[in-house]
């Protein structure tokens, strides 16, 4: 029997669409969209395996191995640069890093920028590379509350419609690069799951065009 | 009987490989625990970890405890060149592995070809990563490079250029896509996205692969790279190996330090690389020397989950002795049940959660086994 293909999904909406994609490219799992609490399903005869796993986390299965392939956000890429092969951008899941602040907001570069996010990675090399000196606020969660309150001078976050910036009084300063969803491959696996990754990138490629 | 005094998996893999590198003459070598920081300090992207365990000596030196071994082999050949010195070793490295916050104690095992390195050399150090893959796994592949295909590439924009860096990431990767981003944000020299493309994409099996490597170095006016790669492939051609290797232009390096061939190592149990290496002639550059230099390290702590075999018990028979039993019986049932070729573990009471095949009672000197 030839060996299974793992696959890493991210829980919820995206995860949702991205099995629709590689169930149309060949790899079909149909018990997975029963109701219920199960995270793992499994399709024997199509030869693939997919887990439901928290969006941050994909890079990590990946990445050690317990996944083949997944699908992770750019912004999750960039902020953890795991040591794996990004092989297709597929075009959904389309939103943007930025720089937000409150709509009066003007950067006075004799003080340090107070800079609020989870993306302390990203937030760092943006203003490293414009040589501008920060304090990082590494928050988990709510992050546009920072600058209503004082904690922040801005924040570094994913912006997708703007809206929830526009309830908080908030506004886009800067964008820093756009997202969209990555398929990305362990490398070992790419070795020696090479036909049937190379099929689903293929597929998928077919499927865009 | 039980394995339980056989070698561990680390030794076992070490032993192998050493007689392996030792029968292609290879010396063994054997560094400082210390080294001078200084050392390590000048060549920090060399390493593979940033972390180095530091202190100061008693002469007020400020020493690292190695956190590498290329850097001391270099430090401590000189340069003979065109003789070659032919090295292996095995040590324990200290790193801090990406994303830990402390340090892990690793074990490598590998070897160095230092001085007039020439292409018989190159293709003698492929052949033995082969075959240090191929005595850890059934399942085995290389993944070879020519790393002045990208160096061509890339060569329009300069060296330290972050553009170029983001680009040879895109390499690593296989992003395709990438390269688009990134010209988005700054134009790219003419015919150059399209020659990364091509480099990405010329990668498969030596047969597929090579036609493509050839086009592109034709058209990069570098035939030369294309035939090194044909010419040091060759000693594959028609043995076993041959299955496994790959050309993967996805192998890269710091250009700082390496040039010319770059090989990883995969096994299908292991998910990360387990064997890297490369020629590094740039680096000893760096370190003031004229000869060139190959080499590649085996990681021992990546194959700590190949061998998943466990033992079902931990020793033969469990002797159990009475108290105030003469430590004279004790000896001399245990040396018996040994020569009968049986492992055992003498306890006066229990061995905890120990496991063993069977048990005994040592009484009046006699071993007399559980029902």
């Amino acid at each position: 029997m030839p060996d299974m293909l793992n696959i890493a999904l991210p829980k919820g909406r995206l995860g949702e669409i991205v099995y629709s994609l590689f169930a149309a490219a060949g790899f079909p799992c149909p018990s997975i969209l029963d109701p219920g609490r199960r995270l793992i399903f499994e399709n024997e005869e199509a030869g693939v395996r997919y887990f439901w796993v928290k969006p941050s986390d994909v890079t990590v299965y990946v990445e050690r191995g317990a996944a083949d392939i997944g699908v992770a956000g750019r912004d999750i890429l960039l902020e953890y640069e795991p040591d794996v092969y990004e092989l297709s951008d597929l075009g959904i899941g389309k939103c943007r890093m930025a720089v937000a602040a409150p709509r009066d907001f003007r950067d006075d570069p004799r003080r340090t920028l107070r800079v609020a996010t989870k993306f302390r990675h990203i937030a760092e090399t943006y203003y490293a590379s414009r040589g501008r000196e920060i304090d990082i606020i590494h928050l988990n969660g709510s992050i546009e509350i920072a600058p209503i309150v004082g904690l922040s001078d801005v924040i570094v976050d994913i912006v997708e419609t703007g809206s929830t910036l526009r309830e908080n009084n908030l506004a886009v300063y800067e964008t820093i690069f756009p997202i969209s969803a990555r398929l990305i491959a362990n490398k070992s696996s790419h070795k020696f799951k090479n036909e049937a990754i190379s099929r689903l990138v293929k597929e998928i490629a077919g499927g865009r065009t | 009987m039980t394995e339980n005094f056989s070698f561990t998996n680390d030794e076992r893999i070490i032993f192998t490989l050493r007689a392996l590198y030792m029968k292609y003459g290879y010396q063994p070598y054997r560094m400082s625990k210390f080294e001078e920081y200084d050392l390590y300090s000048r060549n920090k992207d060399f390493l593979v970890s940033e972390g180095v365990i530091t202190f100061t000596d008693t002469s007020g030196r400020l020493m690292a405890l190695k956190p590498d071994v290329t850097l001391s082999i270099i430090k401590n050949t000189r340069d003979a060149a065109p003789d070659v010195s032919k090295l292996c070793y095995d040590e324990n490295v200290y790193r801090s592995p990406k994303g830990s916050t402390g340090y892990r104690e690793q074990m490598q095992i590998g070897l160095e070809q230092i001085g007039g390195v020439d292409l018989c050399g190159v293709s003698e150090v492929l052949w033995l990563a082969a075959e240090s893959l191929a005595s850890l796994s059934d399942d085995f592949i290389l993944d070879v490079s020519h790393l002045g295909l990208a160096s061509a590439v890339l060569a329009p924009l300069p060296p330290r250029d972050a553009t170029r860096a983001a680009l040879l990431k895109c390499v690593a990767d296989k992003n395709l896509h990438g390269i688009a981003e990134i010209a988005k944000d700054r134009p790219l020299p003419d015919g150059m996205a399209g020659r990364i493309a091509s480099l990405i994409e010329a990668s498969g099996k030596p047969a597929d692969a090579l036609p493509r490597i050839r086009a592109l170095a034709d058209d990069l006016g570098t035939p030369d790279i294309a035939a090194a790669l044909e010419t040091v492939l060759s000693v594959f051609e028609g043995t076993p190996y041959a299955a496994s290797i790959r050309i993967d232009t996805s192998v890269t390096g710091d250009m700082n330090y390496y040039n010319d061939i770059v090989f990883r190592g995969f096994l299908r149990e292991v998910a990360e690389p387990v064997l890297s290496g490369g020629q590094y002639d740039m680096l000893m550059k760096r370190m003031h020397r004229t000869d060139r230099a190959i080499g590649f390290a085996v990681y021992l702590d990546r194959l700590e989950r190949l061998d998943e075999t466990r033992p079902g018990t931990d020793a033969d028979v469990l002797l159990l002795y009475p108290p105030d039993t003469p430590p004279a019986d004790v000896h001399r049932a245990t040396a018996a049940l040994i020569a009968a070729g049986k492992s055992v573990f003498a306890a006066g009471s229990g061995a905890g959660r120990l496991r063993f095949s069977e048990v005994a009672d040592l009484i009046g000197g006699e071993v007399i086994p559980r029902a």
